[in-house]
């Protein structure tokens, strides 16, 4: 099986660790993996995405044209790869900063308020979006989540693991 | 089962070149190759190793030809904008017969161009980039297992020959991580008994040098470099094939482009269309000899690049004009989608160009 993500938002927002995990993930589960970054004069506020190919097969091309899912952070990303994510594939969508619907109608739509959940609870918004895929599609076994946090973040940065296990919990128990 | 871990494709050639024993680095930083100098920075100072950012590309390719002639595993990064203003270096080494690994992460050109990727860079890699006859082995790799293991090759076939190498990747395969193997094994060392170590008075001067004025001379040294390229387009040509036992379209392509006509290939096997791939690992030396062998047996070939037309002019020569060769290509760091390849096999399936 192979699965193609896609995680697009502002500089900034997490898009690239949310790629990061989800390889280290495919890494732990001895899973082909590649993990794309868009890598153009980006900086914070500007847009930024990265795709990332988990498969039990070797992976072909790296780039991530079609995604089976499509993570959008904010509203351009939405509306630039809405159209390219495969029929009967998934977005999901930071609903506190995209305040339109999905338009097609031969996709799953998964709406979270993250960043808003993020500001009251003190946690992160990208972690919660994660908590909240891994419950809502077979992307990765949650159990998986804390190996993989413990594995990405560098010894110097110890500290943030506990908030970023948070956050992930919080995202998967999140109920509309 | 070997122990993997995921790194990025600039970092794993990094931590390979340390691994086949080079100990001094020069660079000047430049998108998107910039990890491996920050990687080599990182480590080399930890490992008794030499890091220096150079004031300038020039300036480190020099270095690198100081170091050669030492006879220590050496080796320079850039991007194209800077590869062309090392080239001059470049020849100098092979007309010194100097071995030394250049790593060129290509973006798209010409002039400063952009900063995304690009194979534009081919004929400049191939043809040697710099004045007079000569040529540098060119290793094309596609994964980041690749980026690995061909740097390791690169060291140890230049020290073999004595001639710089030259790995050609590009912005995607710099950027991406993927999961690698880094137990690469035995490295393959060679006797530097030309190298300028001092005599401790004990032997002759050692001379590195490519000025010969007198022409007859100068010919001669040609000559007997020519002659051992033909040994290494005899031998050294590293190429693999993907479904080509059936294949009716032979798709030629290398580095990233390979990987992108890989899905494109299983798309249109799906569609019934018998299509295989010849992917050069070498670029210098071209696998001319698996491409006419196939040229008696495909129909047709199709050379997907990121760049202009060039590398259909080798498939075109290696089989003699025995088959059409159409295009398919994007540029500027642009990279052809599926869809593109498979479009282009589509069109060679019904007997037209791409």
């Amino acid at each position: 099986m192979t699965t193609k993500l896609l995680i697009a938002g502002f500089g900034g927002q997490g898009v690239l660790f949310i790629g990061k995990f989800l390889a280290y993930a495919g890494l732990i589960e001895d899973r082909e993996v590649c993990w794309m970054p868009s890598y153009g004069p980006e900086v914070r506020g500007g847009t930024s995405n990265c795709g990332v190919t988990l498969s039990d097969e070797p992976i072909g091309s790296p780039v991530v044209d079609h995604p089976d899912i499509l993570i959008a952070l904010n509203l351009p990303s939405l509306d630039k790869f809405e159209g390219a994510v495969e029929k009967d594939g998934s977005i999901y969508i930071d609903s506190s900063l995209i305040e339109r619907k999905i338009e097609r109608e031969d996709v799953k739509a998964f709406y979270i308020p993250a960043t808003k959940l993020a500001r009251v609870t003190g946690l992160s918004a990208n972690m919660i979006m994660l908590g909240y895929l891994l419950k809502t599609s077979n992307v990765m076994p949650y159990e998986l989540a804390e190996k993989v946090i413990e594995k990405i973040v560098p010894p110097t940065k110890q500290h943030l693991i506990a908030g970023n296990l948070k956050g992930i919990e919080y995202g998967y128990n999140y109920c509309e | 089962m070997a122990n993997k871990v995921i790194m990025k494709g600039n970092e794993a050639l990094a931590e390979a070149a340390i691994l086949a024993g080079c100990r001094h680095y020069f660079g000047y930083p430049i998108t998107p190759q910039t990890e491996v100098a920050a990687y080599m920075a990182k480590k080399m100072p930890k490992i008794g190793g030499t890091f220096l950012q150079a004031e300038s590309e020039i300036a480190a390719i020099n270095m690198v030809i100081g170091v050669a002639s030492a006879g220590k595993r050496v080796m320079t990064s850039s991007s194209s904008p800077g590869i062309s203003l090392k080239s001059e270096g470049l020849s100098y080494l092979a007309g010194c017969d100097l071995p030394a690994l250049i790593v060129n992460v290509q973006r798209g050109g010409p002039g400063l161009g952009g900063i995304q990727p690009s194979q534009a860079d081919y004929f400049q890699a191939t043809r040697g980039g710099g004045h007079g006859d000569y040529h540098m082995l060119v290793f094309a790799p596609s994964t980041v297992q690749e980026m690995v293991t061909l740097t390791v090759k690169g060291f140890e076939l230049a020290d073999k020959y004595r001639m710089p190498s030259m790995l050609l990747a590009d912005g995607t395969l710099g950027q991406m991580m993927e999961p690698v193997i880094l137990d690469i094994g035995e490295v393959k060392t060679y006797e530097k008994p030309w190298a300028l170590t001092g005599t401790e008075l004990k032997r002759e001067h050692n001379i590195v040098n490519s000025l010969f004025l007198q022409p007859e001379e100068l010919e001669q040294v040609n000559f007997a470099r020519y002659k051992m390229y033909e040994e290494i387009e005899n031998t050294e040509a590293m190429y693999d094939t993907y479904l080509m036992d059936d294949a009716d379209i032979c798709i030629v392509a290398f580095g990233i482009a390979a990987r992108v006509s890989k899905n494109a290939i299983d798309a249109a096997r799906a569609e019934g269309i018998k299509v295989g791939m010849i992917r050069p690992i070498t670029l210098w030396p071209f696998p001319k000899k698996p491409l006419l062998e196939a040229a008696d047996k495909v129909n047709s070939f199709i050379s997907v690049e990121l760049s202009m037309g060039q590398m259909i002019e080798d498939i075109e020569l290696a089989i003699r004009c025995k088959k059409t060769v159409a295009l398919c290509n994007r540029v500027g760091g642009m990279i052809p989608t599926t869809e593109d390849i498979l479009n282009s096999i589509r069109n060679a399936a019904k007997g037209g160009n791409a």
